[in-house]
């Protein structure tokens, strides 16, 4: 079974964003860049499969800057055997996004597509269910876990009411939540070996892509501050100002 | 143009997110029509809606448990003949509403705030510490609509059209089963009042303390992630950035250090209430009323001043 996994290389997130004082972005110069969490996991699970000998092959795959090799390589640490880069400067939306993984999937022929539910900057949370879409394969979005067995995923979603089991005969495209796993540390042997292991650029045209935005981002701003609150001294306090002042309580 | 929403069913009742939805469509101009798919749907509610024209039911075993593949077979014809589809975003809306933008060639557009005019829409980004508004230039717009932006459409007294279409067959994916948390307390996204703990609470037992105080107040109950992870309480309680988002009128948050995935999931809220022991804790930067206290003694006290 080859697995392909996408990864997006985002703002950390642990850095503080700062909205640009022209309203057109956040600023993004000179700040901490890492992958997207949840393809973190995604890449961390499709290396479980490949050690639990259910895959054969784990292929990363990130569409950006020349940068996000970096973010292919700490894919590679984990244990992903190759990597693609489809290099662009452009800004890509999901739905562009989802049509250069098309036609990644259609070079590759993966059985099984792991990605991250949402990416952290633009938490648009689409790729997923649209590469599925676009390659008419079933989807299991959310998954807090995954077994594959008898040529199907079976995917225990992370739903609103609780969580809910699916079986997605293969090939199939599965969205990973949080508790899927906890990703590895990349220890330094890992890394160096990471640096061997084979890369390749393609671009969207490369792939008979066209990436035009759909949505024009006519501007970003910050929202509105909460007003600073004040400390209540004990338990008495705090219920005489939400009964009194707040009146949320009665 | 008429405006088509998606309802969510809850064990066949509508999703109280999808009331919000509708008033989110009806400031995009047209009338507002609802499909039901479900199977052994009951659309009299759904007519019910003042604010809806048309109620399309599709009824059929394929659309038993809201799988994204039936639905967006379902879809699709229909969806050329209005100017948007919309649903909340929820897990529901999340899963379905990519699939069938991609297969009508839309860029979606997720979790709007606010509705500017008919193409122009904002959304929150970077875990809501940016709002972004942005313009579509595709003739359909797909939408998902965040609930606790738009206030709740009436769900009475109204008596729209009811027309029955075919549903669609059943897809490839096969549901296995589900395990739903059962509660009497409010639904977390809906409530007035939102009890939340994290990992201050130290386990699941101290938790049952925080029902306590949710029995007092009415109160529905969340959980940061910290929590979850930790196996306190069920992930359907996760209030975040990658979990539910709330803005209840007081929420009240325990033990909860207020990293910035957990804040953009509360930050709306009316009212926010903070009780930690650590007080460089950054929930007390968006709390209202922030207590530094041990959260075992002032728990037990405030349960008892009830």
């Amino acid at each position: 079974m080859k697995v392909l996994v996408a990864v997006k290389r985002v703002v950390d997130y642990n850095v503080r964003i700062r909205v640009k004082a022209d309203g057109s972005g956040v600023e993004t110069a000179d700040v901490k860049f890492s992958a997207n969490p949840f393809d973190e996991i995604a890449v961390e699970e499709a290396v479980r499969l490949k050690e639990a000998g259910k895959a054969t092959e784990v292929i990363a795959v990130s569409i950006g800057p020349a940068q996000a090799q970096d973010t292919l390589r700490a894919a590679l640490g984990i244990g992903a055997d190759r990597a693609i880069l489809v290099r662009t400067d452009a800004e890509i939306q999901p739905l562009a996004v989802a049509k250069i993984l098309k036609a990644v999937a259609e070079r590759e022929s993966p059985d099984l597509i792991l990605l991250g539910k949402q990416a952290i900057d633009d938490d648009s949370s689409q790729v997923g269910p649209m590469l599925a879409a676009l390659l008419n394969r079933p989807q299991g979005t959310f998954a807090s876990k995954l077994t594959i067995e008898d040529g199907a995923a079976v995917v225990v979603r992370e739903v609103d009411g609780g969580l809910e089991t699916l079986s997605l005969p293969l090939p199939a495209v599965v969205t990973t939540d949080l508790r899927l796993n906890e990703p590895r540390f990349i220890s330094l042997p890992n890394m160096m070996k990471a640096k061997k292991k084979p890369m390749e650029t393609l671009t969207p045209a490369d792939l008979g892509v066209d990436p035009s935005p759909r949505l024009t981002t006519l501007k970003v701003e910050e929202p509105a501050k909460r007003k600073a609150g004040i400390k209540v001294a004990s338990v008495a306090e705090l219920l005489d100002k939400l009964k009194t002042e707040a009146g949320v309580i009665r | 143009m008429s405006v088509l929403v998606v309802a969510e069913l809850h064990g066949g009742h509508i999703a109280p997110a999808t009331l919000h939805a509708v008033t989110a469509a009806t400031q995009l101009g047209g009338e507002v029509h609802l499909l039901l798919a479900g199977h052994n749907v009951d659309p009299a509610p759904a007519a019910a809606i003042p604010a809806v024209a048309k109620v399309l039911v599709a009824d059929g075993e394929a659309h038993a448990h809201a799988l994204a593949e039936p639905l967006t077979a379902l879809l699709l014809p229909l969806a050329p003949h209005y100017s948007h589809v919309l649903a909340a975003a929820t897990a529901f809306g999340k899963n379905l509403m990519p699939r069938l933008a991609a297969l009508l060639d839309v860029q979606a557009i997720s979790e709007i705030t606010a509705v500017i005019a008919a193409d122009t829409f904002v959304r929150p980004i970077y875990a809501g510490n940016a709002l972004a508004t942005v313009r579509s230039s595709d003739t359909l717009k797909v939408l998902t609509v965040r609930a606790t932006a738009f206030a709740a459409a009436a769900a009475e007294g109204g008596s729209a059209m009811i027309e029955t279409i075919a549903p669609a067959d059943a897809g490839p994916a096969r549901f296995v089963g589900q395990s739903l948390t059962q509660s009497a307390r409010p639904e977390l996204t809906s409530a007035r009042i939102v009890v939340a703990g994290g990992r201050g609470l130290g386990g699941a037992e101290p938790f049952q303390m925080l029902e306590s105080l949710a029995d007092k107040l009415g109160a529905a109950i969340g959980a940061s992630r910290a929590a979850v992870d930790a196996g306190f309480v069920p992930n359907d309680l996760q209030v975040g950035q990658t979990g539910k988002i709330v803005a209840p009128e007081l929420y009240i948050a325990v033990g909860i250090s207020g990293a910035i995935q957990h804040v953009a999931g509360m930050k709306d809220s009316k009212v926010i209430v903070a009780i930690n022991k650590d007080e460089e804790a950054p929930i007390f930067q968006v709390a209202d009323y922030g207590l530094v206290a041990d959260l075992f003694e002032a728990l037990p006290e405030l349960i008892k001043a009830l």
